[in-house]
């Protein structure tokens, strides 16, 4: 369902990402971890369609061709980004916010535009899976809400939206331990056969609530492990120190020399 | 890239459309102003002896007096003897229905979304339409005059109601207040009147619709309010133009009497043409709009700025009596080419007086928005109190914001608060919008209009929802 062969990105002559490989299959969740700036959200963001990036290579969803789409067309494709520093927009009421999101793609997709009430419901559900206070819709859009806060608002997002990819960029730092299993059920229940998900982050923790079917391993912009869930705890344990300073092509021996 | 994002760019690109202008009979003076024109203007109009004698001190006062020092404007001068001080479509002698209303103007104010058909209309609206500054239609009129309320053209108030007018004409804003308002006074053609009788509460909310349509020519309207004790009074305003090369003049006073305990509620929609991308047309606008507020009354101001190439204005509130109450509320955009220069006048003179200020400055483009403000507690203001919040959002990067507020409290009670804040609109915010879906045009709407939040909240339901779209539209090609 996501094809992503050899993807390539640059931002000025700084080349981050430098040939990307990865599928993901209906369904399948894939955790990407890698040591900060190895190019993750970068990666993220070049799925969801961020200006200024210089994107070489492959992105397929569905076999539609991500690279060509504006922001808003792969939004409508199905793309949702869990946002690192979700943004904050003053003045713009949550739900409004929301519920404009949620009739933009509909419109997209030529599908008929949700009623208030009928918003309501799903506005509903989507706060219990994130056991979040109903003011919060009330209130601009991430304007003053804690860090934890904003997070959680992604997810709620992401259950109106209800994507078939979601890739989530640090959904769970910065939040406390309460939140953390919160919100990582709510991803849980979220997962689905037709949904993939794409789910970056630097901690084991969360994966033992979404055990992943995939762990991959991004350094300097390039994946240079893959395995199961198992890869986490090996990395929680030893960090990343093995995959730096490593010759392209010498990943896979260094890499067994440290795990035997 | 060059120094603003294409995105942006290319959202700001906008046109104006209300940018048609009708072909009316008109009957036009030939350019220039002397007495002799003040003269016609006011033999034209069969006016009284005491309202020419007004006038032509007027026309004096503005004659000693020099033009104001444009400060933060950067303005072509203005040659007042190449602009004709009258021009009004020509037909129809007197109006006695709206059927006889010169089709070609109705059709004019169809195009424009304002239909003067009453069965056609908002049912709380009465609307009085000035097309080149003379009141060509007042609407529900019958309703109003069950209510007692008096709701027509400047023209007719001075044939039937001479003492009303003779009385507030000129008491809040005298003619030697400044330079337009004393050009306003010697030449003003039209504009609209209402009073409002003790202890009514207005039963719809009035509305009067200026159209520039003539060419070369100044529009220069005047309108009274007065509302007598305990009474209620919501007034909107609107405008728009045509496209033309030449910048055009506008120079309106409104002057409001709120006499104790009554409530005068004033919202302004302009939307005057704003000159090409190149700063070329667009109307000048410079309007002087106070109003005073007796025992326990209120004044509340609210204006959506959008249009014109440069706005001049300061809408005002003398606090007189006790416990008065003053309020602003205000967005201007800047976008292009257009300035703004903006804010209010709070005068405190009763005690236990206050104000709110809440200004919003969008400014886009080549767009300069400037806030002009003055705060003023007199040694009489006992316990007088003022908030002010300016907040400037810039879109883009070529554009300006200023804020300037002056404060003179003379009594050690007073207390006055001040915020401001600068924002820009971010890509990143653009970026967050469209990933949930929306178009560049929507999320850019989205955020101006959540800026502006606050605002429009104090504008009257329908207002409110042209004053979005008015927003989106000069920002969208002028953002969408
Ligand atoms: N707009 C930009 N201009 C220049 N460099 C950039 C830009 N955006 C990202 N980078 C650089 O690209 C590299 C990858 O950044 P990215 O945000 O993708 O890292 P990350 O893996 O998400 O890190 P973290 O774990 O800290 O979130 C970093 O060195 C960063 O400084
Ligand atoms: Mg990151």
């Amino acid at each position: 369902m996501l094809h992503v062969e050899n993807l390539t990105v640059s931002i000025g002559d700084k080349r981050i990402l430098r040939g990307l490989d990865l599928d993901v299959r209906p369904g399948e969740v894939h955790a990407i971890m890698g040591p900060n700036g190895s190019g993750k959200s970068t990666f993220a963001h070049a799925l969801a369609g961020r200006e200024g990036y210089d994107v070489g290579g492959t992105a397929t969803l569905d076999g539609a061709d991500l690279l060509e789409m504006e922001p808003e067309e792969r939004a409508a494709a199905g793309v949702f980004m869990g946002f690192q520093y979700p943004v904050e927009i003053p003045g713009v009421n949550n739900m409004y916010f929301l519920r404009t999101a949620l009739n933009s793609v509909r419109q997209a997709r030529g599908e008929d535009e949700v009623s208030a009430r009928e918003f309501l419901e799903v506005a509903k559900r989507a706060m219990q899976l994130v056991d979040m206070n109903p003011d919060f819709l009330q209130r601009s859009v991430n304007a003053g809400f804690s860090g934890g806060e904003k997070k959680r608002n992604e997810i709620l997002q992401m259950a109106v939206m209800e994507p078939r990819l979601a890739v989530l960029d640090e959904t769970d730092s910065g939040l406390d331990i309460d939140a953390l299993k919160v919100v990582a059920s709510g991803v849980h229940a979220l997962r689905g056969p037709e949904r993939s998900m794409v789910v970056i982050t630097h901690y084991q923790r969360l994966l033992e609530y979404i055990t992943p079917d995939f762990v991959h391993v991004l350094v300097d912009g390039r994946i240079v492990e893959s395995g199961d869930s198992s890869l986490a705890l090996h990395l929680d344990d030893h960090g990343y120190a093995q995959f730096l300073a490593v010759a392209p092509g010498d990943e896979q021996r260094s890499l067994a020399a440290t795990r035997s | 890239m060059t120094s603003q994002s294409p995105v942006i760019e290319e959202l700001l690109d906008g046109s104006y459309e209300y940018g048609f202008s009708t072909d009316l009979d008109t009957d036009i003076a030939p350019p220039g102003l002397n007495e002799d024109v003040v003269r016609l203007i006011s033999a034209k109009k069969g006016e009284p002896e005491w309202l020419l004698e007004w006038r032509l001190k007027a026309f004096a006062a503005w004659q000693a007096m020099d033009e104001p020092d444009w400060a933060k404007l950067d303005i072509e001068p203005i040659d007042y003897q190449s602009i004709s001080y009258w021009a009004a479509p020509k037909p129809k002698p007197t109006l006695d229905s709206m059927d006889d209303v010169d089709p070609e103007i109705r059709e004019m104010f169809d195009k424009l979304g304002i239909p003067l058909h009453e069965q056609k209309m908002l049912s709380n609206v009465a609307i009085d339409a000035v097309v080149d500054s003379v009141s060509v239609t007042t609407t529900f009129k019958a309703t109003l005059a069950e209510a007692g309320v008096i709701f027509c053209s400047f023209s007719e108030a001075v044939r039937e109601h001479p003492d009303l007018v003779r009385e507030h004409l000129g008491s809040v804003v005298p003619f030697r207040d400044n330079y337009f308002a004393a050009l306003n006074s010697a030449v003003f053609s039209d504009g609209s009147f209402c009073y409002i009788p003790t202890g009514v509460r207005c039963p719809m909310e009035l509305s009067t619709y200026f159209r520039i349509n003539s060419q070369n020519t100044g529009q220069f309207e005047r309108t009274l309010i007065v509302a007598e004790d305990d009474s209620y009074v919501s007034y909107l305003e609107g405008c728009t133009a045509p496209m033309r090369d030449e910048n055009q003049l506008h120079a309106a006073v409104v002057e409001l009497v709120a006499k104790d305990r009554a409530t005068i509620k004033y919202s302004t929609v302009q939307n005057w043409y704003p000159g090409d991308d190149n700063g070329v047309g667009g109307i000048y606008n410079f309007v002087t709009k106070r109003g005073r507020a007796h025992t326990d009354a209120k004044i509340s101001w609210t204006q959506v700025e959008t249009g014109s190439a440069i706005t001049w204005k300061y809408p005002s509130v003398i606090l007189q009596g006790d416990r008065s109450v003053g309020e602003f509320y205000s967005v201007a955009l800047s976008n292009k080419r257009q300035q703004a220069d903006t804010g209010t006048k709070m005068v405190h003179i009763g005690a236990d007086t206050s104000s709110t200020v809440i200004s919003k400055g969008i400014s886009a483009g080549h767009g300069r928005n400037t806030y002009r403000g003055l705060v003023k507690m007199l040694r009489s203001a006992d316990n007088a109190r003022n908030y002010t919040q300016c907040d400037s959002l810039l879109i883009g990067k070529e554009c300006a914001a200023n804020t300037i507020p002056y404060i003179e409290v003379k009594n050690p009670t007073g207390q006055v608060e001040h915020e401001a804040s600068t924002s820009t609109v971010g890509e990143d915010q653009l970026y967050y919008c469209r990933q949930r879906g929306m178009t560049e045009e929507d999320a850019m709407a989205m955020i101006v209009n959540g800026f502006c939040r606050e605002v429009f909240g104090e504008l009257p339901m329908e207002f409110a929802v042209e004053a979005q779209r008015l927003l989106s539209v000069s920002l969208e090609g002028s953002v969408g």
